[in-house]
């Protein structure tokens, strides 16, 4: 049979020689190879004591912004929700009462605010679609668990800390490398 | 004579025969499609409206037969009739582009950038025209012009600074009320929708306007807020009521109706006007009977995630216990016990008026 390409190689089937099967010289030479790992870069870390860097494009888990002010900027205008291609996010809005302007930047917002972390596929089209800059994707994971409760995200697990009053729980809602 | 006259019109290299004092916008509208122009003030179903807002501009090249002189500026194709002979250029005028993109801009000078708040988004023809006609950028530097708020009951929401004066409300309040109580106050750039001194509108035909209203101007108010229609479930149902047709269109979460409308053709204009019975008050699924889901343009937001036909309008039935002997599942999460969203305990489609946080929150404790 012709050969598909010139890099065939023939596989010898010769009985081994004395050399041969006395493998030690083979045994020596394997073991020389993985001694000499020993002094190679380990391409491991130690996770979780370390941790790798992200890549400026990663996409974690979502938060909901506040403005410079601390007020929440969703409106639930619903336009990630109809981009999600998922469907993991709905939504419930509400008016804003007088006495409310501080918690709350427009007239409407959501009251009720879900991201099902089990549907979602992290592509990021909801920070995409969002017209008032309110959805993020963070720099952190959703943390693992057995049981499928706990993985529905509402309000209080996606909005950013108010920056003004808790300052360190902002900088870790926004992940690791955003704040350097 | 009993016969009427039939004129011969090309328009967009297209001829067809529409019979004398047919304007050019009907007769392009006869043809259907990209030739048909946009129209945001005029309104086939009320006398005397057209002739506004200007985004129905067309060219002329030939007057008529007679006088084939083409006309020498744009004409207001709602406020036109044809003539025989006559040829008009709508899209394939340059012309007639470049001015629709100015009209586009004129109309977006005081129109506030609040379609994520806004419950027309989705179905206002004034973003449909500024995206399929107008430029991306405005060059208005100035600040948008603001009113002092009016009320005007328990239905109607008025926002004026997303109006953009087509006078159509005006014109239902005379054509299907008895008495008109609101209007357009003062001139220019303070002209306003308003009734004189604060009062309700309250006839029995008034929640027209919000359907009439080609922007977000005029909402109902039992719906504000509630949800954005192209989550909503459009059907076509009737219901036999004593004061108008009772056919309209129910907009559905599931089983709650959130929202009544009148039924809008492809112009987006009523088919039926329907009274405020049944558009404010018939909130109840029982209160219906549902002939079908609404065909929707597919090319329209509001077409999203919906699919043709029957599909989704059917409750599918449970299956498990019928293939376990009559066993119930071992392991059920019930959606509630874990997501906030659509509680059981509050049914926002019956709030009056939008919710606030104290609809959510004193269910909470």
């Amino acid at each position: 049979m012709e050969a598909l390409t010139n890099r065939v190689k023939e596989v010898s089937r010769k009985p081994m020689s004395f050399s041969e099967r006395l493998y030690i010289p083979n045994i020596l030479k394997g073991m020389a190879i993985t001694f000499s790992h020993m002094f190679k870069k380990q391409p491991t870390i130690r996770y979780p004591e370390q941790k790798r860097e992200f890549s400026p494009v990663f996409r974690g888990l979502h938060v909901l912004n506040r403005d410079e002010e601390g007020r929440e900027r969703c409106t639930a205008c619903g336009l990630c929700a109809v981009a999600c291609p998922a469907e993991a996010i709905t939504m419930e809005a509400a008016e804003r009462l007088p006495g409310e302007e501080h918690l709350y930047r427009e007239e409407k917002y959501a009251a009720k605010y879900e991201i099902n972390m089990l549907r979602c596929i992290f592509c990021g089209l909801c920070e995409e679609a969002c017209p008032k800059d309110a959805i993020y994707l963070s720099e952190t994971f959703a943390p693992a668990n057995f049981t499928r409760k706990g993985f529905i995200y509402g309000k209080d697990e996606l909005v950013i800390p108010n920056q003004l009053i808790d300052p360190a729980g902002f900088a870790e809602a926004r992940g690791a490398a955003r704040n350097n | 004579m009993s016969e009427i006259q039939l004129f011969k019109v090309t328009i967009d290299n297209i001829t067809i025969e529409v019979p004398a004092g047919t304007s050019i916008l009907h007769a392009a509208r006869q043809i259907g499609g990209d030739v048909a122009p946009p129209a945001m003030c005029f309104y086939s179903k009320l006398e005397g409206s057209g002739g506004k807002c200007r985004t129905c501009l067309v060219e002329v090249s030939k007057g008529s037969e007679k006088d084939p002189r083409p006309m020498p500026k744009l004409v207001a194709s709602c406020r036109t009739n044809v003539m025989d002979g006559m040829e008009v250029k709508n899209i394939t005028s340059p012309k007639v582009i470049d001015a629709r993109a100015g009209i586009v801009e004129f109309l977006l000078l005081n129109h506030p950038l609040d379609c994520p708040v806004c419950d027309q988004a989705g179905e206002c023809h004034l973003q449909d025209l500024s995206f399929e006609h107008g430029k991306a950028d405005t060059r208005y530097e100035f600040q948008r012009r603001t009113f002092p708020k009016h009320d005007l009951g328990k239905y109607i929401q008025l926002h004026m600074t997303r109006c953009i004066l087509c006078y159509r409300c005006v014109f239902v309040a005379d054509q299907l009320t008895n008495k008109r109580e609101h209007g357009i106050l003062d001139r220019g750039d303070h002209s306003e929708i308003a009734t004189l001194i604060e009062k309700n509108l309250d006839n029995d035909f008034i929640g027209n306007v919000i359907d009439v209203c080609p922007v977000g101007a005029l909402t109902d108010k039992t719906f504000r807020f509630k949800n954005r229609v192209w989550f909503l479930k459009p059907m076509d149902a009737h219901r036999n009521c004593p004061t108008c047709s009772g056919k309209v269109t129910l907009w559905n979460r599931g089983e709650e109706v959130y929202r009544v409308t009148a039924r809008k053709d492809q112009w987006g204009e009523v088919e039926d006007w329907i009274c405020n019975d049944c558009r404010f008050e018939k909130k109840q699924s029982s209160d219906w009977t549902i002939e079908g889901p609404r065909l929707i343009d597919r090319h329209s937001v509001i077409a999203q995630g919906h699919y043709a036909g029957t599909v989704g309008t059917n409750i599918p039935t449970e299956t498990f216990k019928a293939v376990h002997a009559g066993r119930d599942p071992k392991l059920l999460m019930d959606i509630h016990s874990v997501s906030e969203v659509n509680p059981t305990d509050i049914e926002l489609s019956l709030i009056n008026g939008p919710a606030h946080s104290n609809n959510f929150n004193s269910n909470k404790d």
